[in-house]
């Protein structure tokens, strides 16, 4: 089993602006994917816009606070679900039940010696 | 002697790799065993003969270095990541090969990648040659090829056949990316070009091994209508390049060169798929406009088959035309109408334009070419065609001006000389 962390990436002005018909049918998308996925969903939530973003660097030797996210980009992540997969397959068939509104970053994650319990 | 070897390598390369990454669930090691089996094998053949089963004889060999590299790497305690996929423990299962085809031409994957990485595994291609089919240097392909193989194995692309609402879909996928591997073989390239016609060709053994899976993949249409089109295209590779290595037009091609095999191998695809039959001798038995042809048009459940098959219903018109003068250009050019409502692709216009001026109406061929620009603003064979349509109307200042349009902008060598001499050729007014 692998862990994949699957980043949402949208415009928050989509969503606030669509029809409320809309909004509903996308939200109940969400609830269908929880029922359907269940407990191979890890972790989910959305985040509060990318305005409320702060970037944290160090590389410089100090800390560097930024106001924003990594990149400016015309679409800005707005949520995310870790979910656990036997394979990309299986992930691709659970993403297709989320909102087509959605662009889906996939990403299987690594384990790392010495931080898994 | 190096002979029985190529001839296994090419048979039973990709059915070997695919047991073998079912067994260790391991792309690059079971890669590199069975690479190494066959170098063995050519050490030891010319001496001690060819083997009584000489597929066998390499499995045997590749899994005994599987198994030295396995206790290296337990003595190393270097954990590799392993394949999304069951292990294996029996022998050899009758979709294995279907499985190492769908994880290479996985959609995960760009088409590019996805076509070499299908290539490499599942024909056991050269990088050498793959990197020469899509006109990269040896390096590129290769650097291309692991970081495929790589994003399959840390994504986790299953080494699986998946359920069958979805088999069709991946099935199309490996449709798309063999076309690709195809038509790198016929793009412009520099020198090499009849080698390239040749890798063009392992397209085709590659869609046929895969129709050879089961019935899925045998019955899929995208991939029978492919099969038919590539086969109708490469059928004509003896003809398309002259003595000096220039390229030969359609309408000049020596006929008698074209691969009758092939044709007649493809016109049967074509005609089961459409439900008619081709009249190969069209000179005298060629039957009234349409009474032949479907009546409304092609109606396949797939956009991808339909593109296809309608494309090769184009090829079709052109294969059993005894000479260019018999071309049925009307039934082209309707083909043609039917691909562009499917695709919207402008080049699928250009090319009706021509196939409606070629029926004889040239008024309605310039009219599709209006609009065109916007959408082709780099096209030298828009002014091409336009210039000679204008030219065949009597509008020759018009033509003359299009055709020096077409010569600025045109790249390769050898067009544009053609293109210099089709606007001598324009009468003065």
């Amino acid at each position: 089993m692998t862990k994949y962390l699957v980043l949402i990436a949208g415009t928050a002005e989509e969503w606030n602006n669509a029809d409320p018909a809309d909004q509903a049918r996308w939200h109940h998308d969400h609830v269908r994917f929880g029922r359907e996925v269940g407990g191979a969903i890890l972790a989910g939530e959305a985040l509060d816009g990318a305005s409320t973003a702060t970037t944290l660097r160090r590389r410089t030797g100090t800390v560097q606070l930024t106001d924003g996210p990594f990149a400016e980009t015309a679409e800005q992540i707005s949520g995310f679900y870790l979910v656990e997969a036997a394979d990309l397959d299986q992930v691709v068939t659970w993403c297709e039940l989320l909102p087509e509104i959605y662009s889906l970053e996939i990403r299987p994650c690594i384990q790392i010696e010495g931080l898994t319990d | 002697m190096i002979e029985p070897i190529e001839a296994v390598w090419r048979d039973e390369w990709g059915r070997l790799l695919a047991l073998l990454v079912a067994q260790t669930r391991r792309l690059d090691l079971a890669e590199d065993a069975l690479a190494d089996a066959f170098e063995r094998a050519a050490q030891s053949w010319p001496e001690a003969g060819v083997p009584d089963n000489p597929p066998a004889w390499l499995l045997t060999a590749a899994r005994r270095r599987v198994l030295d590299r396995l206790r290296a790497e337990a003595v190393a305690a270097r954990k590799q990541p392993l394949l999304a996929a069951e292990q294996v423990q029996g022998g050899e299962r009758a979709d294995d090969l279907l499985r190492l085809v769908l994880l290479a031409a996985h959609p995960s994957l760009s088409e590019e990648a996805g076509a070499a990485l299908t290539l490499r595994l599942v024909l056991g291609i050269s990088t050498a040659d793959i990197a020469r089919l899509f006109l990269v240097p040896e390096p590129t392909m290769a650097a291309r090829l692991t970081r495929a193989r790589k994003k399959v194995v840390a994504a986790g692309v299953p080494l699986a056949v998946p359920s069958d609402e979805v088999l069709p879909q991946r099935l199309e996928t490996v449709a798309r990316v063999a076309y690709l591997a195809f038509t790198a073989g016929y793009a412009p390239g520099s020198g090499a070009d009849v080698v390239r016609a040749d890798l063009a060709g392992e397209a085709i053994r590659l869609v046929r091994l895969v129709r050879a899976t089961g019935p899925a993949a045998g019955g899929n249409v995208a991939l029978t209508a492919l099969l038919a089109l590539m086969l109708l295209q490469h059928a004509r590779r003896g003809a398309r390049v002259d003595a000096g290595g220039g390229i030969v037009l359609l309408a000049q091609q020596d006929r008698e060169a074209w691969n009758r095999d092939e044709i007649e191998e493809g016109l049967a695809l074509v005609g089961e798929l459409a439900g008619f039959r081709y009249a190969l001798v069209p000179r005298a038995t060629r039957p009234a406009s349409g009474a032949t042809r479907p009546a409304g048009g092609v109606a396949v459940n797939s956009a991808l088959a339909a593109e296809y098959l309608l494309q090769a219903l184009i090829a079709a018109e052109h294969a059993r035309a005894a000479d260019a003068t018999e071309t049925d250009w009307v039934a082209i050019a309707d083909y043609y109408r039917q691909l562009e409502d499917l695709t919207g692709s402008p080049v699928v216009r250009l090319n009706r334009a021509v196939a409606v001026a070629e029926a004889g109406d040239l008024a309605n061929a310039l009219g599709l070419l209006d609009g065109l620009e916007d959408a082709l603003p780099h096209s030298h064979r828009l002014p091409a065609v336009r210039a000679e349509l204008l030219s065949r109307a009597g509008r020759h200042t018009e033509a003359r001006a299009e055709y020096d349009v077409a010569i600025a902008r045109c790249q390769n060598e050898p067009e544009r000389a053609q293109l210099h001499a089709r606007r001598a050729a324009v009468h003065l007014t």
